[in-house]
């Protein structure tokens, strides 16, 4: 799936998109966090309050319970600031 | 006739006036338009700031505007809807955002107007990042949007 990073959450990891690959155990978008925070260092900054980060998937909002079976696109993100 | 909906994400800035008529040209039902634009504050407290630069998520941050202006659309009687949000880097004094709606009476325009900007306040994927004397810095997010984009949700 495709993973793309927004804002801070994007400097942190020094990338804006990136294709991954997780295991089977990476069910919820609260477990995919967990696994990219085990990435390295710069994951582990980005992601080192994952309360605060944002998620959405194909586009729409969702929660840190939601299941990413089927998602062609991940997005994390901090709080929006816009308007 | 149809309500228009325009929604556009663009670096370059946008004439009020112009976007205010075009939703009341050849027609003669509309008897209200408000208007919210959002402009690029020079200082935050006592820190002058420089500029500010929007960054966005393309397609998400259109999909999710558009959500937002069909539920104004359902839930008031309006002819017409504008909301127009820049990106890139916009320096004080400039605009920032519009929204513009229209309707045959003025309380459905205001109350759907203040709608979109709250709901743009918290949902829309946009990030803003200002220049200080210090350095620059990401906005940090601001509880009360949540509280007023939670006040239009219906319990």
């Amino acid at each position: 799936m495709k993973v793309k990073y927004f804002a801070w959450v994007r400097e942190r990891i020094g990338k804006a998109e990136e294709t991954v690959e997780p295991p089977a155990s990476v069910r919820t978008v609260d477990d995919l966090i967990a696994w990219l925070a085990g990435r390295g260092e710069t994951y582990a900054y980005a992601f080192e309050t994952p309360r605060v980060i944002r998620a959405a998937i194909d586009h729409a909002h969702v929660k840190p319970d939601t299941m990413i079976a089927g998602a062609r696109e991940i997005a994390f993100f901090p709080p929006m600031t816009g308007g | 006739m149809t309500a228009a909906v325009t929604i556009r994400i663009q670096q370059a800035d946008f004439d009020v006036a112009q976007e205010i008529a075009a939703l009341t040209k050849a027609r003669t039902d509309v008897g209200a338009v408000v208007s919210f634009s959002g402009i690029c504050r020079g200082s935050e407290g006592d820190e002058p700031i420089a500029a500010l630069t929007l960054e966005h998520y393309p397609g998400m941050a259109e999909a999710e505007i558009a959500r937002h202006a069909e539920t104004a659309m359902s839930r008031w009687p309006l002819t017409g809807l504008t909301v127009i949000h820049r990106v890139g880097r916009i320096v004080p004094g400039e605009n920032i955002v519009l929204v513009v709606t229209a309707s045959q009476h003025r309380q459905a325009a205001f109350e759907a107007a203040e709608f979109l900007m709250d709901y743009l306040k918290a949902n829309a994927p946009f990030w803003k990042r200002e220049e200080k004397p210090a350095g620059t810095s990401w906005v940090d997010a601001r509880d009360h949007d949540d509280a007023a984009a939670a006040r239009w949700t219906r319990s």
